[in-house]
């Protein structure tokens, strides 16, 4: 099982780089820990601001930096990320255009029994509605070094969720195959099947864990994993839609406004066709850990897998 | 004598567009024209030089005022934002647009200003670089927490790049300042965060240059300079009205206020 989560695979990768590339910034809110950033901190003191329990000024100050042509990765618990500071995402970031990386760490429920004021499960719909503002949500380790390397490139807005614990690996070490804004196959591209499943961050594994349990089952299942929530790769979606019977998105967010929206909306224009939305309740979820809160409303290999049997009959 | 015809400008964009903040325009025109004229490093020629001074109009929108000294420093064209301010697809809006040359930040919500001038600050210092960093804000605007949040952080960093003036003119929308979310002491406030503090009449622009220059020699700290101003300067009709927050003249005021500029002009020119 890996160790390493996602959010050690950013500080691991903006380390690399930023030892050479100076215009390289991680800014954190007290929270250099949870985001597994204290290494940038101590090894690059240069290129590292604290800003104190204060989510708004964190985001207005890396939009500052960004606009002296700095690249600076603004990293706090997307709970308070895509709430307390959104409306410097939406002016200082995403209508002045600057060239800010929005890190939503402990992502989802993550946090599990802190309760409903440390879950993100509306930071995808609220990132999302912010025209220039991009979405991702890397499914393992590897997706995201991938990810951050792709992000170092350019010089636009973006917010990437990625969760507390470590996941285990969808790919593997060279077999990690990426384009920015492409979805990637995990199962099924090209294959008639009954069920497309399309998921995105935590979310990939059970995906992946149902199609297989239903391959077992005698039903076809395809799996995109849809990292890339808004630029939403809808030529994927399409594909994946077009060639099965039902679509079942499946997000660790609320009902609305996040993957399963979006797929509905891009299936149901080009492409009408069944699609489920499995996502967390339009309500604060029960107490647990993040696992046991999967268990519970059925986002789960098992859970997923159910659901898509009750939905062929 | 300038900042006089400047009035008239901003007057003639607001009666051609329709719509602006005249009052916070009239307290904000001297502290504005000040920094353009005799104090920030940025001409039409500079304006992605890296050791250009930087500027944000925090109070975004006092924009009117903003367009009239943009366009006396010949970032912009006078005779095209009055012909196409608030025009549908026009980029010349009521607030900051950074698709036009000069501007560095978009603005309108208020209590972003100084937070993204923190980050500004902050990358001049990590880089050695000598530019100095403006913003001004509103009164009524410090009511915003994110404004102490950058306070404070400049103040942990000692940004002496750093220069925040406060439009003090003491009306906001619904009445006085003092009445709807008291700032006193102002000056207290500002030191206690680790701010240096000048306070002037910014309806002088020789005490503001005065404050601008001093603040450039003061060290270790970043400097708040509380530019006391009324609200509506320059015409009588106006002057210390929270209605003319965001009035727009009736052709018979327009000419009233011209009177008053002209004489305000004339009187600048006996002198």
């Amino acid at each position: 099982m890996n160790k390493i989560p996602n959010r050690r695979a950013i500080c691991q990768t903006l380390l690399k780089h930023a030892a050479t590339d100076k215009s390289i910034f991680a800014l954190c809110s007290d929270s250099r820990g949870s985001a597994s950033m204290s290494p940038f901190f101590e090894r690059l003191p240069e290129q590292s601001v604290e800003t104190g329990i204060a989510e708004q000024n964190l985001v207005s100050i890396a939009a500052g930096l960004a606009a002296c042509g700095k690249k600076p990765y603004a990293f706090s618990p997307a709970c308070f990320l895509a709430a307390r500071s959104y409306e410097q995402a939406k002016v200082d970031c995403a209508y002045s255009g600057t060239n800010v990386k929005l890190i939503g760490i402990s992502g989802g429920v993550s946090y599990g029994a802190l309760g409903m004021s440390h879950h993100s499960a509306q930071d995808i719909a609220a990132m999302a509605a912010l025209p220039n503002m991009r979405v991702y949500l890397p499914s393992d380790r590897f997706q995201t070094e991938k990810l951050i390397e792709a992000l170092l490139q350019d010089e636009k807005p973006a917010y990437v969720r990625v969760g507390r614990n470590p996941v285990e690996d969808i790919y593997s070490e060279g077999a990690c195959p990426f384009q920015l804004d492409k979805a990637a196959w995990l199962r099924g591209k090209g294959e008639a099947v009954r069920a497309a499943i399309i998921a995105c961050g935590e979310m990939v594994r059970p995906a992946l864990e149902a199609a297989e349990a239903l391959a077992e089952a005698g039903i076809s299942a395809s799996v995109l994993d849809m990292y890339c929530v808004k630029p939403l790769d809808r030529e994927a979606v399409l594909e994946a839609a077009g060639l099965a019977d039902i679509v079942v998105a499946v997000e660790e967010h609320g009902p609305f406004g996040g993957l399963g929206s979006m797929v509905a909306q891009v299936v149901g224009e080009c492409c009408p066709k069944r699609v489920k939305c499995l996502s967390l309740p339009d309500a604060p979820v029960i107490t647990g850990t993040s696992a046991e809160v999967f268990e519970h409303y059925g986002l789960t290999g098992r859970g997923i897998a159910k659901t898509v049997k009750e939905l062929l009959g | 004598m300038l900042s006089w015809d400047l009035r008239q400008d901003a007057l003639d964009i607001i009666m051609a567009g329709g719509s602006g903040h005249i009052g916070g325009d009239m307290s904000v025109l001297n502290a504005l024209l000040a920094l353009y004229k005799n104090h920030l490093r940025i001409t039409p020629e500079t304006t992605h030089d890296p050791d250009r001074d930087r500027f944000v109009l925090s109070k975004g929108h006092a924009m009117e005022a903003y367009y009239a000294v943009l366009c006396h420093q010949g970032f912009l064209d006078l005779e095209d934002v009055k012909a196409r301010f608030n025009k549908c697809g026009s980029p010349y809006i009521g607030h900051p647009n950074n698709k036009l040359p000069g501007i560095e930040m978009n603005s309108g919500s208020l209590g972003h200003g100084l937070p993204v001038c923190v980050g500004m600050a902050l990358a001049g210092k990590r880089d050695g670089r000598k530019y100095r960093v403006y913003t001004i804000l509103g009164d009524g605007e410090l009511a915003e927490g994110s404004v102490w949040e950058g306070a404070m952080a400049a103040g942990h960093y000692k940004l002496d790049n750093l220069c925040a003036v406060i439009d003090r003119n003491g009306l906001q929308i619904s009445g006085s300042t003092e009445g709807v979310m008291g700032h006193e002491p102002l000056g207290a406030r500002w030191e206690s965060l680790g701010w240096h503090v000048l306070e002037v009449n910014g309806d002088s622009i020789a005490e503001l240059d005065g404050a601008f220059s001093q603040a450039k020699s003061l060290k270790g700290k970043p400097t708040a300079i509380i530019s006391r101003t009324t609200k509506g300067f320059g015409s009588p009709l106006m002057e210390g009205r929270a209605e003319w927050h965001h009035r727009l003249p009736t052709a018979e005021e327009y000419e009233a206020i011209k009177k008053d500029f002209q004489k305000g002009k004339e009187a600048a020119a006996r002198e």
